[in-house]
C-alpha cells in the first residue's frame, strides 16, 4: 500500500504549566493515521488522549514535535492560519453537541461555512445536502430544542461535514446520548467513512471503540498500544439491540 | 459535496456578521433594550434639546426681524461704565430736531421717528381700556414697517399741526369696540376727542413678551400737548428716536454715526459721557445666540455623560455576553473562526446595539420636538446634521466601548472557551 498519509506526528510534546508545577500532558507522540481510516483514540482521563485530540484537531500547538496534515506542517502555524485550517480539514463532532441554540439547523450547519467566506445561496444548498446525508431531511428548520439528543448529533455531524473537510474528529461523540442512538450514531461514523471520510473517535468506552478499525491506547501521555482490529458492524449491533429490546 | 469558496476571500461577509448580530441582541431582547437605555436618553435629549432650542432662536428672531432687524433705537440718558443707566428715558436731552437733524445728515439712515409715550386710560362710547398712547410723525411707519389695515395714516397737514386724530392697535380696537369697525369712531383720551382714523395691522408680541398691537397712536405734536404733559412741549423732547437704516447699510457705521452727530449736536465735549445711549436689536439678538450658545453647550456635556454613562453600559453587558458565551465562541473558533472574526462579532454587536439605541433615540427626540414646537406654538425645525451626528457618534459609542469585549473573546483560548460550561 503506498498512500500518503493524512496526519503524521512525530515527538509531539505539550506541557502544561500549573503555577510552579509541570505536567507532561503529551510526552513524544508519534503516529500516523491514513486517509479514509476509522481510528478510535482510547484511554482514562489524564492519559493524554484528549491533549493529542486538541493538537490533531489544529486547536492548540505543541510545545516540540512537528505534525504534518495532508503532508503540510501545521505546527507554529498563527492562530488565524490554524483557524482557517480547521476550518477547511477538520470537522469536529463534541459530545454536547454545541449547537447554536437561538439557530434552526440549517443555520448551525452553515456556520463553517460562513466562516470559509461562502455565498450565501451555495451555503444554503450544501446545508441541506448535508443535513439529507445525516438523514435529517425533514428537521432542517428546527431549533436545537425542537430536536431529540440524537438529532442534534446529527446537525453537528452535519456541520462538520458541511466544508467537507479531510477528517471528522469526534471527542465522546455518545456519551450524552442512550446506547440505542449511540449505535444510531456510530453506524452513520461507519456510513460516511465508508464513503471516504476520515474518521478519529476519541472514547473511554471499549464498546464505542471496537467500532473502529484501529485503536490507539494513550497513557500518561504516550501511545502504550496501537491495533488494527475487525470493526464489529453498527447496523448489525443496531439489529441485535432491537432484538434484545 | 463540491466546496466553492467565494473568490472575494475567506472570510466572513459583513452581512454575515451583522445577521449574526441581530440574532445574538433578539436572543437577550430585554437585556440589550436595557443596555440601549442610556444611548437612547442621551441622543433623545440632543434631539429634542437641539430642535427646541431651533424652534425657540427661530421664534425670538422672527419677533426681531418683525420689529426690524435694522432698527436702532436711541434714548435719552447716558449708560455709565458698568452698564447700569441712569434716568434713561426720562432726561430730556432729545428732541425732535434731533430726529430731524439725524434724518437730514446721516446718509445710512432711511427714516428717524422721534417719539413720546404715556400710558393713560382711553375711554371709547361704551368702553374704557388702560393702553400705552404713542406720538408718532410720518417716519414712525417707515421706520416699524408697519402699515394701516383699515382707514389710513395721518396727513402731513395732521402730524405738523397735531390734528385730533388717531390709530388703534388691534388689541385696543378689541377691547373698546369689540367686532366693530373702529374706523370713524371717537376716542377719548385724557377728555380731549379723536377721531379714529385707522386700525394698523397685528402685530403680536414683542420679543420681551408686550403686547405690540395695545398701542394707540397720536400725532407727536397732540400727544406731546393733550397727553403726555406740558414739560415735554416746552422743549420739544422725545422719548425716543427709532432710526431704521437702509437697507445693505452697516449698522455699527450707521451707531457711529449718530453718536458723532448727537454729541456734535449736545456739545458735549470729549472726556463727557454721552447723553443718550443707543440700542439695537441685532445686539440683543446677538447677547440671546450667546445664551443659546451656552444653552447648547451644557446640553451637550449633559448629552455626553449620558452617552458615556451609556458606553459604559454597553461595554458592562458585552464582557457579561462574552463570559455567558465563551462555549459559543469556543465553537465559533474550532470551525474556523479566526480571532479576528470572533473580535469583529462582538464588535459589530456593540455598535449595533449602539445604533439601534440611537435610532430609537432619534425617534423619541423627534417625538418630544414635534410636542413641544406643537404645544409652544413655534417652528418645528430639527436639523438634519444633528441627526446624522447623532447617529454617527452613537455608532462610535458602541465601537469604542465594544472594543475592549471584543477583545477579550478574540483572545481566547479555543480549548479553554470549549471547555467552559
Amino acid at each position: 500500500m503506498n498512500v500518503e498519509p493524512l496526519i503524521v506526528v512525530s515527538n509531539l510534546t505539550r506541557i502544561y504549566t500549573m503555577g510552579e508545577e509541570k505536567v507532561i500532558a503529551l510526552a513524544g507522540v508519534s503516529a500516523q493515521i491514513n486517509p479514509g481510516s476509522f481510528v478510535a483514540v482510547m484511554g482514562p482521563s489524564g492519559s493524554g488522549k484528549s491533549t493529542f485530540m486538541n493538537l490533531i484537531g489544529c486547536l492548540d500547538q505543541p510545545d516540540a514535535g512537528s505534525y504534518r496534515l495532508k503532508g503540510r506542517e501545521v505546527a507554529g502555524l498563527k492562530s488565524g492560519d490554524l483557524a482557517a485550517t480547521r476550518n477547511r480539514e477538520i470537522g469536529f463532532v463534541f459530545q454536547q453537541f454545541n449547537l447554536l441554540q437561538r439557530v434552526d439547523a440549517l443555520a448551525n450547519v452553515e456556520l463553517p461555512m460562513i466562516y470559509a467566506g461562502i455565498r450565501a445561496k451555495v451555503r444554503r444548498e450544501q446545508a441541506k445536502a448535508a443535513l439529507a446525508r445525516v438523514g435529517l431531511a425533514d428537521r432542517m428548520t428546527h431549533l436545537p430544542l425542537q430536536l431529540s439528543g440524537g438529532q442534534q448529533q446529527r446537525v453537528a455531524i452535519a456541520r462538520a461535514l458541511a466544508n467537507n473537510p479531510a477528517c471528522l474528529l469526534a471527542d465522546e461523540p455518545t456519551g450524552a446520548l442512550d446506547s440505542k442512538t449511540s449505535l444510531d450514531i456510530m453506524a452513520l461514523f461507519q456510513a460516511l467513512n465508508r464513503e471516504g471520510m476520515t474518521v478519529i473517535v476519541v472514547t473511554h468506552e471499549a464498546e464505542v471503540a471496537a467500532f473502529a478499525g484501529r485503536v490507539i491506547r494513550f497513557r500518561d501521555g504516550k501511545i502504550v498500544s496501537d491495533e488494527v482490529q475487525a470493526p464489529r458492524d453498527a447496523l448489525e449491533a443496531l439489529s441485535a439491540h432491537g432484538e434484545a429490546a | 459535496m463540491v466546496r466553492q469558496h467565494d473568490p472575494s476571500g475567506e472570510s466572513m461577509s459583513i452581512f454575515d456578521a451583522l445577521l449574526s448580530a441581530l440574532l445574538a441582541i433578539r436572543a437577550h431582547a430585554l437585556r440589550s433594550v436595557l443596555t440601549m437605555l442610556g444611548i437612547v436618553i442621551g441622543v433623545a435629549a440632543v434631539i429634542a434639546m437641539v430642535a427646541v432650542g431651533n424652534g425657540a432662536r427661530e421664534r425670538v428672531n422672527a419677533q426681531i426681524q418683525a420689529l426690524g432687524a435694522n432698527l436702532i433705537i436711541i434714548i435719552p440718558g447716558a449708560v455709565t461704565m458698568t452698564g447700569a443707566r441712569m434716568g434713561t428715558g426720562n432726561a430730556a436731552t432729545l428732541t425732535d430736531a434731533d430726529a430731524a437733524a439725524l434724518q437730514a445728515e446721516v446718509s445710512q439712515i432711511e427714516a428717524a421717528a422721534p417719539l413720546v409715550r404715556g400710558n393713560v386710560q382711553v375711554v371709547a362710547a361704551s368702553a374704557n381700556w388702560g393702553t400705552s398712547v404713542v406720538g408718532v410723525d410720518l417716519a414712525y411707519f417707515i421706520a416699524r414697517d408697519w402699515p394701516v389695515v383699515k382707514g389710513r395714516e395721518f396727513s402731513e397737514e395732521e402730524s405738523r399741526r397735531g390734528g385730533q386724530v388717531a390709530l388703534v392697535g388691534a388689541t385696543v380696537a378689541r377691547e373698546l369696540f369689540g367686532e366693530n369697525d373702529p374706523v370713524g369712531q371717537q376716542l377719548r383720551v385724557r377728555n380731549v376727542p379723536f377721531e379714529i382714523i385707522g386700525l394698523m395691522g397685528p402685530k403680536g408680541q414683542s420679543t420681551f413678551g408686550a403686547d405690540q398691537d395695545d398701542v394707540v397712536l397720536l400725532p407727536l405734536q397732540t400727544a406731546r400737548q393733550r397727553v403726555v404733559g406740558t414739560s415735554r412741549a416746552k422743549n420739544r423732547s422725545v422719548n425716543q428716536i427709532m432710526v431704521k437704516v437702509k437697507e445693505g447699510e452697516d449698522i455699527a457705521v450707521a451707531e457711529e454715526e449718530i453718536k458723532r452727530l448727537l454729541r456734535q449736536r449736545h456739545r458735549l465735549m470729549d472726556g463727557r459721557d454721552d447723553d443718550f445711549s443707543i440700542r439695537n436689536l441685532a445686539e440683543i439678538q446677538a447677547t440671546r445666540a450667546q445664551s443659546a450658545q451656552t444653552l447648547a453647550m451644557l446640553l451637550l456635556s449633559v448629552a455626553g455623560v449620558s452617552l458615556l454613562v451609556g458606553g459604559i453600559g454597553i461595554m458592562n453587558i458585552m464582557l457579561v455576553s462574552v463570559t455567558e458565551r465563551t462555549k459559543e465562541i469556543g465553537l465559533r473558533m474550532a470551525v474556523g473562526a479566526r480571532p479576528g472574526d470572533v473580535m469583529s462579532q462582538f464588535l459589530i454587536e456593540a455598535t449595533v446595539i449602539a445604533l439601534i439605541g440611537g435610532l430609537i433615540g432619534i425617534s423619541i427626540g423627534m417625538i418630544i420636538a414635534v410636542v413641544v414646537a406643537n404645544t409652544a406654538g413655534w417652528p418645528l425645525l430639527i436639523d438634519p446634521e444633528v441627526v446624522i451626528l447623532a447617529f454617527v457618534f452613537s455608532g462610535l459609542v458602541g465601537v469604542i466601548s465594544g472594543f475592549y469585549p471584543a477583545w477579550r473573546a478574540a483572545r481566547l483560548d479555543p480549548v479553554e472557551a470549549l471547555r467552559a460550561a
